[in-house]
C-alpha cells in the first residue's frame, strides 16, 4: 500500500510537468482549434534564450520577466510571418507547417547551443518537500504555479472581453467578424499566450529532464495527450489530466510487468483512447450541442 | 488571387471535398508517365534504380494514406505502424519459413487489412484531433512491440532481420536492382489502377459521401461506421504491400526503422502531393525521399532548419500541393486549345 | 429624408461565378426595406457584399462614407449589425455571452449592462435562459437571440437575413412584430432578405425584388403587395 501512494504523489510531481504543458496546448486549441506540434520546440528555445541571459549574468527572475515577453512577442512573430499567410490553406498544410517550424527550430537551437545536456536552475530549490522524498520543492512549486497560471487563464477567458473575443473567435470565426472582432489578431494574441505559457512550462521543466534542443520532445506529446483526455475546452481539464497522465504512467511502470520505459507512453496513451471512446470530448471538455 | 487558387480555395474543411474525377491524370499524361517509368531504369546506374523503386515504394504508402484522408477524410499518424507490420511479415516469411518473396506481399496486404480494420472499430468513435492521438498511439508503441521478448526467435529483437534480395526469375539477363524495380512497378501499377476504381466505385462514392458530410451520408443510407472501418483496412493493407515492398528493397527490417518519423514523413508526402490527390502521391514521395538529402548536402549542422525553410517555401507557393500545379497546368492547355 | 446608405452598381463574385451583376438601391434612414426573391436570386450575396464577405465591384457608401476595401469587421463599428443566415449564434457559448459579445466593440459598460437588462425586458425568454448554452435554444429563440445581439451594438443600420427561415408562422409574426417595434422605437434603420413575401411587404415601408442578381422591381411596399402582376410572376403567392 504504501508503494502504492508513493508511486501516486511521485506521479502527481510528475504530472506537473505535463500539466503545464497541457495548459499551453489547451491555449493554442483555444485560439487556432487545432494542435501546433512546434510548442515544445517554442518552449524549448524560450528555455534556452533564458539560460542564455542567465550565462550573461541576469538574475532569475530577471530572465523568467524578459523570456516570457519575448516569447510573447516571438509567438505572435510567428503567426504573423510564417502562419497568416496560411490562413486560408487546407488545415493539413498548416499542420505540415507547424512539422516545419518544429524541424527548423530544433536544428536552430542544436546549432547555436549543440545537443550537450545543460543544468538548469530552479528558484525554488530542491529540497525534500514537507519531509518527503517524492516531492521536492521544486515540484511543489511547479504544482503550485500551474495552478496560478490555471486560475489566472480562467479569469482571463471567462470575464474580460478580450478572453470572450477570442473564444468566439475561435468558435465561429464569421460570425465573430460580424460582431466587429479582429480574428486575425486574435489568432496572433493566442500564439503569444500559448508561447508565454509554454516558456514558462520549459522553464519549469528543465530543472528535471535538464536542457537541450530535444528536452520537449517527450513532454509535448504527454502533454497534448493530458489535454485531449482532459478535454481541449477545458483549462482546468487539460491540468487534471496532466496530473492523471504522471499518475497512469507511474503506476503502469510499477504494476504491469514487462512495461519498463519504452511501454509506458503507448500505455499512457491506450488508456487515453479508451477513455476517449467512452466520453469523446475528454473527461472535462465541454459537449458543444449541435442541432442538425 | 489566381484562377486555380480560386477553384480550390472555397472549402474551409478538415479536408476539402475533391470531386472524384479530378482525382487522377487524364489518360494520355498517364501513358507518358508509365512508359518513363518503364524506360528510364535501363539508362541509369543501379543506385538511381534502387531509390526508383524506394520512390515508387513510399508513393504507395503515402497512397494509401490519401484514400484514407483524402478519401474517406479519417487521419492518420499511425501508417509507420502498418508499414512495419507489412515489413516485418514479408521479411519473417522470406527468412524463417522460406515463402517466397512474391507470394508474401499478398499474405502482408491481407494481414495488414485485418488489423486495420480492427482498429478502424474503436477508433470509428473518434475524429480529428482524438484520431490523431490515437493512431499516433499506435505509430509509438509498434516500435516497442516489435522488441518484445517472445518475438524476438521469429523478429530478432532489437538486432532486426536481415532479408536477402531476390535475383531476377526465368533467367533473366538483369540486375538484381532493376528487378526488383520492374516487381515494385507492376505492383505498383496494379495496386494505383485498384485504387483509382475503387475511390470512383459505390464504395469511393460512399468514402467521398462520409468525407464531405457524415451526417448526410448516413441518412443517405451509407453504412458509415463499414465504410470508415473498410476505409481504414485498404489503407492499412496498401500501406502493408508497401511495407512488405520496402523490406525486400532495403534487405534489412529492424524495429527503430519504423518510428513515428516515417508516418510523419507519410503525412507531409500526402500535404505535398496534394490531399486527395492519387498522382500526387508519388510526387510527395520524391518530396519525402529527396528533399532531405537536398537539405543535408546544402548544410549539415542546419539540415532540419534547411529541411523546414524548403517545407514552408513549398506549402507558401502551392498550399494544395502539387495537385494545384496539375490544376494550373490543365487550365493552360485548356486555353491554348480554345485559342 | 436622408439617405443612410448608398449602393450603386454592385457585383459579386464566388470563384469565377458572377452572382450579383450591377444592383444599385438605396436605403433612406429610418426605413423599413425588404429585399425580395427567390432562391439564389442574390439576396444573401447582397447582404454579404455590404459587409465585404464577398470578392465584389461597385460602391457601397454609409453615410457618404465608402465601405469597399473595409474589413468586415471594421464595418461593423460603422453600426451596421448583421444577423447572417444560419443566425451565426455562438451554440457553445451561454445566452449572456452572445448578448456581450454583441456590444463587444462597446467601451461603455453601464450602458451594456442596462442593454442587456432591455434585450431581456424585449425577449423574457432569453432572460429565463441567460445561463444556458445557446445551441440548446430552439430556432425561434435563437432568432430572438441573433437579434437581440444584433441590437447589442446599438446598431444604425441592421441587415437580417431571413430571420423567419425554418420557423413557426406564429413565431415569425412575433418576431417580425419586434422587428417592427425596433424600426420604430429605436429608430433603427432595417434592411430584411426574406423569402416569406407576403409578410415581409406587410411589414416593410419599401420593397425590392431582385432576380438573378439584378433588381427588377423597387417601389412603395404597399403598392407591390397590391400589384398582382408581380406577385404572381416574381413573388409567387
Amino acid at each position: 500500500m504504501e508503494l502504492f501512494t508513493n508511486q501516486i504523489l511521485a506521479g502527481i510531481a510528475t504530472g506537473a510537468i505535463y500539466a503545464c504543458m497541457a495548459l499551453a496546448v489547451v491555449m493554442i486549441y483555444q485560439a487556432i482549434d487545432h494542435l501546433n506540434f512546434a510548442q515544445g520546440e517554442m518552449a524549448m528555445f524560450a528555455t534556452f534564450i533564458s539560460w542564455q541571459l542567465m550565462q550573461w549574468g541576469v538574475p532569475y527572475w530577471g530572465a523568467f520577466v524578459i523570456t516570457l515577453v519575448l516569447s510573447f512577442l516571438g509567438g505572435i512573430a510567428i503567426e504573423r510571418i510564417l502562419f497568416k499567410p496560411l490562413a486560408k490553406a487546407p488545415i493539413l498544410t498548416n499542420v505540415a507547417g507547424f512539422i516545419a517550424l518544429f524541424a527548423i527550430i530544433n536544428s536552430c537551437a542544436g546549432l547555436i547551443w549543440d545537443f550537450t545536456i545543460k543544468q538548469y536552475p530552479t528558484p525554488f530549490g530542491s529540497a525534500p518537500f514537507l519531509g518527503s522524498q517524492l516531492i521536492s520543492t521544486h515540484q511543489a512549486g511547479m504544482i503550485g504555479v500551474t495552478l496560478l497560471l490555471l486560475i489566472g487563464l480562467f479569469f482571463f477567458f471567462q470575464y474580460t472581453r478580450i478572453g470572450l473575443a477570442m473564444r468566439a473567435a475561435a468558435a465561429l470565426p464569421e460570425s465573430a467578424r460580424l460582431v466587429g472582432i479582429n480574428t486575425s489578431w486574435m489568432i496572433a494574441l493566442g500564439w503569444g499566450m500559448a508561447s508565454a505559457i509554454g516558456a514558462i512550462a520549459g522553464m519549469l521543466i528543465a530543472p528535471v529532464v535538464f536542457l537541450e534542443p530535444n528536452m520537449m520532445g517527450g513532454v509535448l506529446i504527454y502533454g497534448f495527450a493530458a489535454a485531449v483526455l482532459g478535454g481541449l475546452t477545458s483549462p482546468f481539464g487539460a491540468v487534471i489530466g496532466g496530473f492523471l497522465m504522471g499518475i497512469f504512467e507511474n503506476l503502469a511502470g510499477t504494476y504491469i510487468p514487462g512495461v519498463g520505459n519504452e511501454l509506458k507512453l503507448p500505455i499512457a496513451l491506450a488508456l487515453i483512447i479508451s477513455v476517449l471512446v467512452v466520453k469523446p470530448a475528454g473527461l472535462f471538455g465541454r459537449h458543444i450541442v449541435k442541432r442538425v | 488571387m489566381s484562377a486555380a487558387e480560386e477553384v480550390v480555395a472555397e472549402g474551409h474543411e478538415a479536408v476539402e471535398a475533391v470531386p472524384k474525377r479530378a482525382m487522377t491524370l487524364g489518360t494520355g499524361t498517364s501513358l507518358v508517365v508509365v512508359v518513363l517509368l518503364l524506360i528510364v531504369p535501363l539508362f541509369t546506374k543501379n543506385f538511381i534504380i534502387f531509390q526508383m523503386t524506394m520512390l515508387l515504394i513510399y508513393g504507395l504508402a503515402v497512397l494509401a494514406l490519401n484514400i484514407l484522408t483524402g478519401g474517406s477524410g479519417q487521419f492518420s499518424l499511425g501508417q509507420s505502424a502498418f508499414y512495419a507490420i507489412g515489413a516485418y511479415i514479408s521479411a519473417v516469411l522470406m527468412e524463417q519459413f522460406n515463402v517466397n518473396y512474391a507470394l508474401t506481399l499478398p499474405i502482408s496486404g491481407v494481414l495488414c487489412f485485418g488489423v486495420g480494420f480492427l482498429f478502424g472499430k474503436p477508433a470509428l468513435r473518434l475524429s480529428g484531433v482524438y484520431l490523431a492521438l490515437a493512431t499516433f498511439a499506435l505509430a509509438t508503441a509498434m516500435p516497442q512491440l516489435l522488441k518484445l521478448n517472445f518475438l524476438e526467435q521469429w523478429t530478432g529483437g532489437v538486432q532486426g532481420l536481415v532479408v536477402t534480395k531476390p535475383d531476377a526469375p526465368f533467367g533473366l539477363k538483369m540486375s538484381q536492382d532493376m528487378w526488383l524495380y520492374y516487381f515494385t512497378l507492376a505492383v505498383t501499377l496494379a495496386i494505383y489502377i485498384f485504387s483509382v476504381n475503387l475511390l470512383r466505385s459505390r464504395s469511393g462514392r460512399a468514402f467521398m459521401a462520409i468525407r464531405d458530410n457524415e451526417i448526410a451520408a448516413s441518412a443517405m443510407g451509407v453504412d458509415v461506421a463499414l465504410y470508415k472501418t473498410l476505409a481504414f483496412g485498404i489503407s492499412a493493407g496498401i500501406t502493408g504491400v508497401a511495407g512488405g515492398l520496402g523490406a525486400i528493397a532495403v534487405q534489412f527490417v529492424a524495429p527503430d526503422s519504423y518510428t513515428i518519423t516515417l508516418a510523419i514523413s507519410l503525412f507531409l508526402g500526402m500535404v505535398v502531393g496534394g490531399v486527395g490527390w492519387l498522382p500526387g502521391s508519388f510526387v510527395g514521395a520524391a518530396f519525402i525521399i529527396f528533399v532531405p538529402n537536398i537539405a543535408e548536402s546544402i548544410s549539415k549542422g542546419l539540415s532540419g532548419a534547411v529541411f523546414g525553410v524548403l517545407l514552408f517555401l513549398v506549402i507558401f507557393l502551392v498550399p494544395h500541393g502539387a495537385r494545384q500545379i496539375a490544376i494550373v497546368g490543365q487550365q493552360l492547355i485548356g486555353k491554348l486549345r480554345k485559342t | 429624408m436622408t439617405t443612410l446608405l448608398n449602393v450603386k452598381d454592385l457585383r459579386a463574385y464566388y470563384g469565377q461565378v458572377q452572382a450579383l451583376h450591377g444592383l444599385s438601391f438605396s436605403l433612406n434612414e429610418g426605413s423599413l426595406t425588404t429585399l425580395l426573391g427567390a432562391n439564389g436570386a442574390g439576396k444573401t450575396t447582397t447582404l454579404r457584399a455590404i459587409c465585404n464577405m464577398v470578392r465584389s465591384t461597385g460602391a457601397v457608401e454609409f453615410e457618404g462614407k465608402p465601405l469597399n476595401n473595409r474589413a468586415t469587421e471594421n464595418i461593423v463599428r460603422f453600426g451596421i449589425a448583421h444577423v447572417p443566415q444560419g443566425r451565426g449564434t455562438f451554440t457553445n457559448m451561454t445566452v449572456e455571452e452572445n448578448l456581450q459579445l454583441g456590444a463587444i466593440t462597446r467601451k461603455d459598460n453601464s450602458g451594456i449592462v442596462s442593454d442587456i437588462e432591455r434585450m431581456y425586458a424585449h425577449f423574457p425568454v432569453l432572460k429565463q435562459r441567460h445561463t444556458q448554452q445557446a445551441g440548446t435554444l430552439s430556432g425561434g429563440e435563437q432568432q430572438m437571440l441573433a437579434v437581440a445581439r444584433a441590437l447589442m451594438l446599438r446598431p444604425r443600420l441592421m441587415l437580417l437575413d431571413e430571420p423567419s427561415f425554418g420557423l413557426a408562422p406564429l413565431v415569425v409574426r412575433d418576431l417580425f412584430g419586434i422587428l417592427g417595434k425596433i424600426n420604430r422605437e429605436d429608430k433603427v434603420t432595417i434592411l430584411v432578405v426574406e423569402q416569406n413575401a407576403q409578410l415581409a411587404l406587410e411589414l416593410a415601408d419599401q420593397a425590392y425584388v431582385i432576380e438573378t442578381g439584378r433588381i427588377v422591381m423597387s417601389g412603395n411596399a404597399k403598392d407591390i403587395a397590391k400589384n398582382e402582376d408581380i406577385r404572381k410572376s416574381y413573388l409567387g403567392y
